[in-house]
């Protein structure tokens, strides 16, 4: 329909932006009325991605005639600011930023650099800084899932912490149930996401590649590559983000620093 | 609590001890000392600072002034698990892990690789009045049962002084007694010293000989049970 109104492409993107937005501005309404606020959150979120995406679209046009080696500092910056989104998640936890930026560094940079070395993602920036994007993207959600799931099995499990030091245990012992927990919690997403792919979802890394003329097996099995790299990305950061998370929450008297109402 | 000219079998001594958090005195200039042998009782209002009181002293939360000497040294120079196997805890809820009682019983001793056997176990609970709990399912206990169970596995490190946070406040009347009755023959038995927080003054005047009083974090009474609770 809107195909009908809009004839230029930029127009069409535009009104396509629009409906899609007001389709999740009403689930946030419908979220209202049951008393769940997410209205600032979300319309924050939702101006931001679209200036962001925007953003890196003209700077990618910009892009695609400069040096290889200028994909390092664009993923560079993209981990920092995944760092920063993903530890406010992790409202009260001390050193939150660190860890993510870190975690997401090792996590999603490693695979990024093993695989690029490989030969099995493209050293072209066009295909370089897309693919190096969704996997540190993944990473980022995993590391939020992970961290905010380690918060809220604290904080709902003080006295049980407590209990462990001090009956004289280590105070990385005394959280492994839930450090366990949350790296299992965090990787639900992206096991899902390879278990029902094709069967639920085609994703749109394979629906451009169909678009733009690549042979659909290829298409498809470069699929199922980003999503075994998006897995490995994911749970590599997130193995990092609970193993450094777990001595933050405690002083170097192993003292549980994160406690209920504090 | 004693006088100084005892030195030796002092214990547990306090050295104006203190916490704020933002700003606020949680506990002030506490100087108290403790024998061994001796069962002192914390008491005072809710929200006067007993618990704070009795989490600085196996240094579950750091103090912002002050120390404490356990033995006559400075507690920060103890390794902290080591401390806390000392300074044994009993919170108010039990917080059992999951399994069987003698896997809790066994917890403590397992942090330092050590093993408790089935002798020791079944010792431990006897003294508590648990003498055939060893295999059962801790999701099964009653409350009275669970903190006896608790106190059996504080004991299983074999502290040097007992820490009990209102162990029978989350209790009702009959389980009260069933705790109180195992923690006074602990006490009898090993001639353990206790520390132990109570807001039931009647309950402080049966299982200790000495007391102080907080109010606002401050100690303002201080001696043996029968002065300090008729004053």
């Amino acid at each position: 329909m809107l195909r009908l109104w809009f004839h230029s492409q930029l127009q069409l993107g535009l009104a396509q932006a629009l409906v899609a937005a007001l389709a999740a501005l009403a689930v946030v309404l419908l979220a209202r009325r049951r008393n769940i606020h997410l209205e600032g959150e979300t319309v924050i979120a939702m101006v931001r991605g679209l200036v962001q995406i925007v953003a890196v679209g003209s700077i990618l046009v910009l892009l695609l005639r400069a040096p290889r080696w200028t994909s390092a500092f664009l993923l560079a910056g993209m981990i920092v600011a995944a760092g920063a989104t993903s530890a406010r998640r992790a409202k009260g936890m001390p050193g939150a930023f660190h860890v993510s930026a870190w975690a997401i560094a090792f996590g999603a940079g490693s695979i990024i650099a093993l695989m690029t070395s490989m030969g099995v993602i493209d050293t072209a920036i066009t295909s370089l800084v897309p693919v190096g994007s969704m996997l540190i993207a993944n990473a980022m959600n995993t590391n939020g899932l992970a961290l905010n799931r380690f918060r809220s099995d604290v904080l709902a499990h003080a006295g049980e912490i407590e209990t462990a030091l001090a009956l004289g245990a280590e105070a990385r012992n005394s959280v492994s149930p839930y450090v366990q927990a949350s790296f299992e919690a965090s990787l639900i997403p992206a096991i899902d996401s390879m278990r029902s792919l094709g069967i639920v979802w085609i994703p749109g890394l394979m629906a451009g590649m169909l678009l733009s003329g690549a042979r659909p097996v290829y298409a498809a099995i470069y699929q199922f590559v980003v999503l075994a790299m998006i897995f490995a990305a994911s749970g590599l950061t997130s193995l990092i983000s609970t193993l450094l998370i777990r001595s933050r929450v405690f002083s170097s008297a192993e003292q549980l620093l994160l406690q209920p109402g504090r | 609590m004693s006088s100084i000219q005892d030195a030796n079998s002092i214990i547990l001594r306090t050295e104006h001890l203190g916490r704020s958090v933002h700003d606020k005195l949680l506990i002030q200039d506490a100087n108290f000392e403790l024998r061994a042998g001796e069962v002192l009782a914390i008491t005072g209002p809710s929200g006067s600072g007993k618990t704070s009181l009795l989490r600085l002293l196996n240094r579950l939360d750091e103090p912002t002034s002050g120390t404490v000497l356990v033995e006559g040294v400075d507690y920060r120079s103890i390794e902290p698990r080591e401390l806390r196997r000392k300074l044994g805890m009993v919170t108010q809820r039990p917080y059992l892990f999951p399994g069987t009682v003698a896997d809790n019983l066994r917890f403590g001793p397992a942090q330092r690789g050590e093993t408790l056997g089935p002798e020791a176990i079944k010792e431990l609970l006897a003294q508590v009045g648990l003498k055939d709990y060893a295999g059962r399912d801790v999701a099964n206990l009653s409350g009275g049962e669970a903190q006896r169970v608790s106190v059996a596995r504080t004991l299983a490190n074999s502290p040097l002084v007992l820490l009990l946070d209102e162990p029978t406040s989350a209790l009702d009347e009959a389980a009260k007694l069933e705790v109180e009755s195992a923690i006074q023959k602990v006490m009898g038995k090993q001639g353990l010293t206790c520390v132990v927080v109570t807001h039931d003054i009647v309950q402080a005047a049966r299982l200790a000989k000495q007391a102080l009083v907080l109010e606002s974090g401050r100690i303002v009474r201080a001696g043996s049970v029968e002065e300090v609770l008729r004053a």
